[in-house]
């Protein structure tokens, strides 16, 4: 049963709106220190070129793989499509004028297991960026590079994480009651922080991966 | 005072959301934008021109923009949820351009 303040909202979803705005600012504030600190390592490795340590002679390549990236965001991009779905399917599971009604796209179990096993997907892409990275020499404490890129996405990983767990609690009930029409609204609430986590990768990528 | 509406249709939603057809158009546009982001890094002659920073931001704001527009529904909300998202958002966004001015110049200065 959803409850609604004096100004006629669920009080749930003000609540949602709220944490993603002050959610905003603190990837505001991680994605600033990257972007001052941009260009002021002294020591490789380096995003976007090689550098030769002149103690030793080592060559270390530009560290970022965009492809692999390019890759992991278009499944956390998809993982947003596959989470509307999920909602449309349970918000007009009795609806019988609903188009989708008797369909795949019916079928919330489907998407919502297709949205956390594309989340996953996209933990393990970033598992395999940072794995491959600290084998290449970075590691968080190696230049001002490192330190603000893994600060930055390993926050963005862990807010993945937590979506993760969340939508993983949703196809647990939906599995085991089935959900209604009247859980759009809390499902609502998951798929909104969703979305959000989707959108500020779209920043990162642009920002971190692209941008010279 | 926070009470309950048993039986109430969502009171916030007053507009409907995007349809089927909506959700297909806007996942393929996002595929499309990111393939061309992808693409401009790739093109050695763009990445050169002055173009390349803006136009990246340019097609990376659009994606943000359908994203919170569509799939998070904000172009159908109250627009409460709008103000509670653009506030904090548009504090974020001057914070981090003053920031960089600031911190560009002074970084000037500093190595002058």
């Amino acid at each position: 049963m959803t409850h609604y303040t004096t100004t006629g909202l669920d009080h749930r979803k003000v609540a949602i709106w709220a944490f993603i705005g002050s959610e905003c600012m603190l990837f505001g504030s991680l994605i600033s220190t990257y972007l001052i600190y941009k260009g002021h390592s002294k020591v490789g490795p380096l995003p976007h070129e090689a550098w030769t340590d002149p103690a030793t002679g080592q060559v270390y390549k530009a560290i970022l793989n965009i492809p692999v990236t390019t890759a992991s965001a278009f499944t956390l991009l998809m993982s947003s499509v596959a989470m509307v779905l999920a909602y449309e399917a349970v918000k007009h599971r009795n609806d019988a004028n609903w188009k989708g009604r008797g369909t795949i796209w019916a079928s919330s179990k489907l998407w919502l297991g297709a949205t956390i096993v594309l989340g996953t997907t996209f933990l393990g892409f970033q598992s395999y960026e940072f794995t491959s990275f600290v084998h290449e020499g970075l590691t968080i404490k190696r230049n001002l590079f490192g330190s603000t890129f893994f600060t930055l996405t390993g926050f963005h990983g862990a807010h993945v994480t937590v979506g993760v767990l969340w939508l993983l609690s949703f196809l647990v009930v939906d599995y085991r009651r089935g959900l209604q029409p009247r859980d759009a609204g809390t499902l609502d609430l998951a798929a909104l922080y969703w979305h959000f986590v989707d959108v500020v990768w779209i920043a990162i990528f642009t920002l971190v991966y692209l941008i010279r | 005072m926070a009470h309950e509406h048993a039986g109430h249709d969502n009171p916030d939603h007053t507009h409907e959301h995007p349809t089927w057809k909506q959700y297909r158009w806007v996942a393929l546009i996002l595929t499309v934008i990111t393939a061309l982001e992808v693409w401009a890094y790739y093109m050695p002659t763009l990445v050169a021109s002055p173009f390349f920073v803006p136009l990246l931001l340019i097609m990376s704001a659009a994606k943000f923009i359908i994203v919170v527009a569509f799939y998070m529904h904000l172009k159908y909300d109250h627009r409460l949820f709008r103000a509670l998202f653009t506030g904090p958002l548009a504090i974020a966004m001057v914070t981090l351009i003053s920031l960089l001015f600031l911190l560009a110049k002074t970084g000037a200065e500093m190595r002058a």
